[in-house]
């Protein structure tokens, strides 16, 4: 039981990680919190409903299709919005408002034209059958997106770290206004992030049918909640900490889904209140923060 | 000072509370106008701590949803008359606000999120399985309490004077211009000597008050409801689009944010239902792209070029 607990969940974590890393990367780079981001995810999970069920697509090319078509369909929604927003007086507090409302926006789009009925994907589209790790089985979607969460966290280390765009993507999380001094296109760069940022949800969204049992239209908020949690536990702004805090997440869902099942849905909103009033800059943060 | 306050009162409350006490007797949907009210105290109360304070809570709906299960629980525990229940709704948020006071201490978009978690915590606690024989569970609560119409709109009128009045209260005493120096510019206020922590605090705990009381109205209005009704994320989002809309730290500005935007919600959802959702989402994205300071910046704004 422990050990099952344990064991799934670090793979929730990688996957939950994921899940986070779009919304981390958006407000460490923007300051403002998508709470579309949970929808975009929601896309992501409908589109991989019509790739790989409806048209029998592989899943390699489901995921490296859902990440280039989102991180396309990211960069208009980033220059329609985030500029306008950001020249406001509080665009922080207020991005929660503006997002929340394109969130229903893309809710209420989606339930028009497709319904509210819960979707699903066979496991055995992915194919495999159950893994037996340390002789506890664990099915194989579970595993392969685990596997792919490192693969994309390793795509975005490399991004952040060892490219020209990815270093200026960093200098602007540390210093917006030096940034700007010293010749950084900020719109540009934080236009690919967010682009970024909307892949990797759509693409954690690839993986929702398999993690999450269902997915429908109205899945959004939750998710942000989740995501915002793994975030916060973390660090705003570090991709190391997000990964540690869908880690935590990951193991403490799990302990409480085994042991304390009827309050597992109290965990995300307890992590994120005592993680904040604990220590506000998340586990890894450095910064101080002025209260 | 003085003159301010009588002033405003006497141009916005006095005439809102006469037409709200005539309407009954123009028009018959008692449920629609106490709803009116509802959303006016909702959202002159989320002025109260986001126009002076600057803390914009996302999960207020929880100190609504406090009151409603404060009001439920008196009355399904103890024999205690309704009326009584109501203030101990109240008192039922006002603890909610003192238990999530440490929450001040985070700003920006931590502060709103934490608050929205903390609603929904409470939501999920009540709403609890194990705890079905206390507060119904998600099974909801069905109240065995007499229907008074006339008694609720009276009290929900009642509630409404005393937010606004504060509220008209804040714009013109000394206390409420140091909230507002606090809410510019946090450490120049306390540099001048201001208790920057005090006055927030007050603000807060006023603000859950109020959305307790009207909550145990609510309940005693529609004494049957489910966890999720009371717990509902749209009561914040609409207290917060109104205010938004009319404009934060004025007093006529969530008056306005209520009629035109819940006039206007009530209009497409008779009309459109299928089609509310996304006209409710256009309308809160622009909101925040045209007006972010609501209507009555724009009133401020000519006096400024004029």
């Amino acid at each position: 039981m422990l050990l099952y607990a344990l064991l799934t969940g670090l793979i929730f974590g990688l996957y939950f990680a994921l899940v986070g890393l779009g919304m981390n990367l958006v407000f460490g780079v923007m300051r403002i919190v998508n709470l579309a981001h949970g929808d975009m995810l929601m896309l992501g999970a409908f589109t991989a409903f019509w790739l790989m069920r409806v048209a029998a697509v592989s899943p390699v090319i489901t995921v490296i299709g859902t990440f280039v078509l989102f991180f396309v369909i990211g960069l208009p929604v980033y220059y329609a919005l985030v500029p306008r927003l950001q020249r406001s007086r509080e665009p922080e507090m207020l991005s929660l408002i503006l997002f929340f409302g394109l969130s229903q926006v893309i809710e209420a789009i989606v339930s028009l034209l497709f319904g509210n009925n819960e979707r699903s994907i066979p496991s055995r589209t992915l194919g495999g059958g159950p893994v037996s790790i340390f002789d506890q089985t664990i099915p194989f979607p579970w595993i392969y997106a685990a596997c792919v969460s490192v693969v994309i966290f390793a795509g975005v280390y490399l991004y952040l770290y060892h490219t020209g765009f990815g270093r200026q993507t960093r200098a602007i999380m540390a210093q917006r206004e030096e940034a700007v001094t010293i010749g950084i296109d900020v719109h540009r760069v934080s236009a690919v992030a967010f682009g970024l940022g909307t892949a990797l949800a759509a693409v954690a969204g690839v993986f929702a049918p398999f993690m999450l049992g269902s997915f429908t239209p109205s899945i959004g908020v939750p998710i942000d909640l989740v995501s915002f949690a793994v975030v916060v536990i973390g660090s705003l702004g570090n991709p190391v900490g997000t990964i540690l805090g869908g880690a935590i997440y990951g193991v403490c869902l799990m302990l409480m889904r085994t042991y304390f099942s009827t309050l597992a849905d109290l965990l995300p909103n307890l992590v994120l209140i005592g993680v904040l009033l604990v220590r506000p800059t998340g586990l890894l943060g450095r910064t101080v923060r002025h209260a | 000072m003085r003159k301010g306050f009588v002033r405003e009162t006497a141009l916005v409350l006095l005439p809102l509370v006469v037409v709200l006490a005539v309407m009954p007797w123009l028009y018959n949907n008692q449920l629609l106008l106490l709803n009116i009210v509802v959303f006016l105290v909702l959202a002159q109360g989320l002025n109260l701590t986001y126009g002076f304070s600057g803390y914009l809570p996302f999960g207020y709906v929880g100190f609504f949803g406090a009151g409603a299960y404060g009001f439920a629980l008196t009355l399904m525990h103890t024999a205690a008359p309704p009326l009584l229940a109501v203030l101990v709704g109240g008192v039922a948020a006002l603890l909610a606000g003192l238990v999530l006071a440490p929450l001040l201490r985070l700003q920006g978009a931590y502060f709103g999120l934490a608050s929205l978690a903390a609603a929904e915590a409470l939501r999920h606690v009540i709403a609890n399985q194990d705890l079905s024989e206390i507060t119904g569970g998600p099974y909801g609560v069905r109240l065995d309490v007499p229907f008074r119409p006339v008694l609720t709109y009276g009290l929900a009128i009642g509630i409404l004077v005393l937010v606004m009045g504060l509220v008209a209260w804040l714009r013109q005493s000394r206390f409420g211009l140091r909230l507002r120096a606090a809410r510019d510019n946090p450490v120049s206020a306390a540099t001048a000597g201001i208790d920057v922590v005090h006055g927030r605090l007050v603000v807060w705990l006023a603000s859950a008050t109020a959305a307790g009381l009207i909550g145990a109205v609510y309940a005693w209005s529609a004494p049957t409801f489910f966890p999720e009704a009371v717990f509902d994320l749209s009561f914040s989002i609409f207290a917060i689009v109104f205010t938004l809309f009319g404009g934060a730290g004025t007093l006529v500005g969530p008056v306005i944010g209520v009629v035109v935007l819940y006039g206007a919600y009530n209009v497409i959802g008779v009309s459109a239902p299928k089609y509310f959702q996304l006209v409710y989402g256009l309308l809160i994205m622009a909101l925040v792209l045209f007006f972010p300071a609501g209507l009555a910046s724009l009133a401020v704004r000519r006096r400024r070029d004029g």
